[in-house]
């Protein structure tokens, strides 16, 4: 469809090796910093993850890390007026999904994802709060976050640890 | 996102048809929300069985469909998905609403009409 050109790009391959055919897959997108391009992408992130047959909670665990991820992305880095390119790759290895995303907008306030700490919530209900939410999100879900400012790209990688023996089988 | 309602004797039901509360549909459901609490019913019941996924911004508008509830009205939750109770939970916000499975006998009653 003309629509998908438009927001980006899938590839899904298993590369063969002769001692351990599946063990390694990788998907890779490119799409646009914009809340409609995201939700596109995770459809297709996890309809690519398919032949992996990962479990409910580890899917969820999937879309909502990367959701988190990209959503920071448009709304900050890619703040305001400002709009580009969101880059995703993702690689299945027996550890789990080991996912990069690039993009060319602002960096990360004082050089570090934000640590993202838990909300007291004991407050009146008016002053509940109604974001904020992301970064501890990410940081309870994903392992081995790392953060680098690459030139005028932000590169954050992380692991998702998946069910192991579904991408060592 | 559709927000379908029906009224149970002193209780609102919205129910939400939707898969999804994410960041692209956030305001939308936050502004049909108000529109469908503003009047009527002091309880109110949002069935999410419908809903596979909610991120933060998600999880936020239904924050703000409760703060944005008139004076004196309550939100329920009822029938969270795996994947969204796992959000409510990671950020303890099942501490904050009512959450319940929905009746399974509602609407049940021809069993014992016989």
């Amino acid at each position: 469809m003309h629509r998908d050109n438009q927001l980006g790009s899938l590839y899904s391959k298993n590369t063969e090796t002769d001692t351990n055919p599946r063990q390694y897959s990788e998907l890779r997108l490119f799409f646009q910093s914009e809340p409609l391009a995201v939700r596109r992408a995770l459809e297709s992130i996890l309809s690519g993850l398919g032949h992996l047959d990962l479990n409910q909670d580890d899917c969820g665990t999937v879309e909502l890390v990367l959701a988190e991820v990209m959503n920071n992305i448009v709304e900050h880095a890619y703040a305001g007026e400002r709009s580009g390119v969101i880059e995703l790759h993702i690689s299945g290895t027996s550890r789990g999904l080991f996912c990069t995303v690039i993009d060319d907008g602002l960096p990360m306030p004082d050089g570090n994802p934000p640590m993202g700490k838990q909300h007291d919530l004991s407050c009146s209900r008016e002053d509940l709060p109604e974001g904020g939410f992301g970064w501890m999100l990410i940081r309870e879900l994903a392992d081995e976050l790392g953060y680098e400012r690459d030139g005028d790209k932000n590169k954050l990688t992380f692991l998702l640890n998946v069910e192991r023996t579904i991408l060592t089988s | 996102m559709e927000l379908q309602t029906e009224t149970h004797g002193e209780t609102l039901v919205i129910t939400a048809s939707g898969a999804r509360i994410d960041a692209a549909g956030a305001i939308d459901f936050k502004d049909k929300m108000r529109k469908l609490t503003e009047f009527g019913p002091d309880k109110i019941e949002l069935n999410l069985a419908s809903v596979e996924f909610i991120d933060s911004s998600g999880l936020g508008a239904v924050v703000a469909s409760m703060k944005q509830l008139p004076m004196g009205k309550t939100l329920c939750l009822l029938d969270l998905t795996p994947t969204v109770a796992k959000v409510f939970r990671l950020t303890r916000m099942d501490s904050v609403f009512e959450i319940r499975t929905s009746n399974a006998t509602d609407g049940d009653t021809r069993v014992n009409a016989s």
